[in-house]
């Protein structure tokens, strides 16, 4: 049997995986120490989510659901936080809750960031955080119908009676819109199943890039917009620069994050084509043998 | 270069390169943090899950002045007895437990089951069937006031036919000869098409994990940057 070829395409081919997840820590690692910030364009689906907030009045409803944890936070934190500065920048009132019991913890982080940001907001007045119940799908099946029946109190303990924002609410359609932000099971799908579409309520969010294509089939009709993954992030604080030039110091964590995605990306592209290429030439060597 | 003096962060830190480590080979490192990482989720999300709908959904319904002192909306409610009843199913579930009673659990799962079962179905066949459907109907010729519309119209074009090529594919009743057969190639490749967008929506999301914890690393342990 003839011997096959060990030259340096052979190799090449049969690279230690560890070189490159090296190679791929130092795409992902020496954009961020040289700050490489690249430019980034907002698409339609993102658009149509930032217009949306854009043109409700000031003092419409905003349900902002945080059903993912810590794992996915690089991701959907940036997500969380951009849609809650632009609700509370038109003097939307934002109702935070959580379908995930690691979502309150994220809920905290936004809740500082909006403390911060948004001294004159009043807590119960222009934003509330009613925070997490077990339930999945079937919480927001009984929040449809009757959210206090529910959510007896906000995450401190206060009743929903002598909370101000409650006073009107008596269940999810009283909501202009539900921004669900998102990581999977119970996620943003289940907010357009069992409240979008069943209570003609307008539903949009973001979610995690591998949630993404699951979720492509319901826009337009069933899903106002949709952040796919941190590029949607990033598009959104793009959007939100370019109409509030007052957050381009602030709302710039998924953007500062897209430089690195991107180099990580060519190198990832550039093994795709690298195995590819070597795979071709030892098949016609095989055959050749 | 500013290392972190919190507690915390380093913890943070250590447990991350911990979970990294199994990149260069599976080790006892990666071993320990990937079980402390599912034992303290499971712990997090039971104290959680009691605190925030056994406690103020149950207990401050049916024993209100028991838990006034770390609920205190519940001062003044009068009990709410017929809690009681999720309660009961609730205990019936733990009779999986008990060998000899265990049957018992079969009806709280029956309830929840059928529960689950009938919400969902109806749901499912709104928003996965029915609209889905709907939304697939679009006009093959599209006029915007007067102008005909190529985007629009090639856009609906293709999904009509990767739709109907994507269901060609999977249909097994006939043989696939004849005008079969080049739909079902058709729909290959438009499975092909999805399977590679959502691969590489599942790349764009672990680089962008992977870049998350090493600005953790670089910024808020190392303070190497910004």
């Amino acid at each position: 049997m003839a011997e096959v070829k060990k030259d340096w395409i052979y190799k090449l081919g049969r690279l230690d995986r560890r070189i490159i997840f090296f190679l791929i820590f130092l795409a992902v690692a020496l954009p961020l120490l040289l700050n490489l910030v690249l430019p980034v364009h907002t698409s339609p689906i993102v658009d149509r989510l930032f217009d949306k907030i854009e043109s409700l009045p000031p003092g419409s409803k905003v349900l902002l659901s945080l059903d993912y944890g810590p794992a996915t936070a690089p991701e959907n934190q940036p997500m969380a936080e951009s849609m809650a500065r632009h609700a509370l920048e038109r003097d939307l009132k934002l109702y935070i809750m959580s379908l995930w019991a690691t979502g309150p913890g994220q809920a905290v982080l936004l809740i500082d960031m909006l403390g911060r940001e948004f001294p004159d907001k009043v807590q119960g007045e222009d934003w509330v955080n009613i925070g997490y119940k077990a339930g999945n799908q079937g919480l927001i099946n009984a929040i449809l119908l009757d959210m206090k029946a529910m959510y007896t109190t906000d995450v401190n303990g206060t009743s929903v009676d002598d909370i101000p924002m409650m006073a009107d609410v008596e269940n999810l359609t009283d909501m202009h819109l539900i921004a669900g932000i998102g990581s999977g099971f119970p996620g943003l799908k289940e907010w357009v199943q069992f409240a979008g579409d069943r209570g003609d309520i307008p539903v949009g969010g973001g979610v995690t890039a591998v949630e993404a294509p699951l979720l492509y089939p319901y826009y337009p009709s069933q899903l106002l917009g949709l952040m796919g993954g941190l590029q949607g992030a990033a598009e959104y604080e793009a959007a939100l620069i370019r109409t509030y030039p007052k957050f381009k110091e602030t709302a710039v964590n998924a953007v500062e994050l897209m430089g690195p995605q991107a180099v990580a990306h060519t190198v990832i592209v550039l093994f795709v084509l690298i195995g590819n290429i070597t795979f071709f030439i030892e098949r016609r060597r095989e055959r050749k043998i | 270069m500013q290392l972190s003096s919190s507690v915390e962060i380093w913890i943070g830190a250590l447990l991350t390169i911990m979970i990294f480590s199994f990149l260069f080979k599976d080790n006892i490192f990666y071993k320990f943090a990937e079980h402390l990482f599912v034992g303290v989720s499971a712990a997090y999300w039971m104290v959680v899950g009691f605190h925030t709908t056994i406690m103020p959904n149950l207990i401050a319904k049916i024993w209100p002045s028991l838990v006034v002192r770390v609920l205190p909306a519940a001062a003044g409610n009068q009990p709410e007895y017929h809690y009681l009843i999720p309660l009961i199913f609730g205990m019936l579930l733990l009779t999986r437990l008990i060998k000899k009673i265990s049957f018992l659990s079969r009806w709280a799962m029956g309830l929840v089951i059928g529960y689950a079962a009938g919400t969902n179905l109806i749901r499912y066949m709104q928003s996965d069937f029915m609209s889905q459907i709907s939304s697939t109907m679009k006009p093959l010729i599209v006029v915007n006031e007067g102008v005909f519309a190529f985007g629009a119209s090639l856009s609906n074009i293709v999904l009509f036919f990767g739709v109907i090529c994507g269901l060609v594919y999977f249909f097994f009743s006939s043989e696939h000869k004849g005008i079969l057969l080049p739909a079902s190639r058709v729909g290959i490749w438009v499975l092909m098409v999805t399977f590679g967008a959502s691969f590489g929506y599942t790349v764009m999301a672990r680089i962008s994990l992977l870049t998350g914890r090493v600005q953790f690393l670089l910024r808020d342990w190392l303070g190497i940057i910004q």
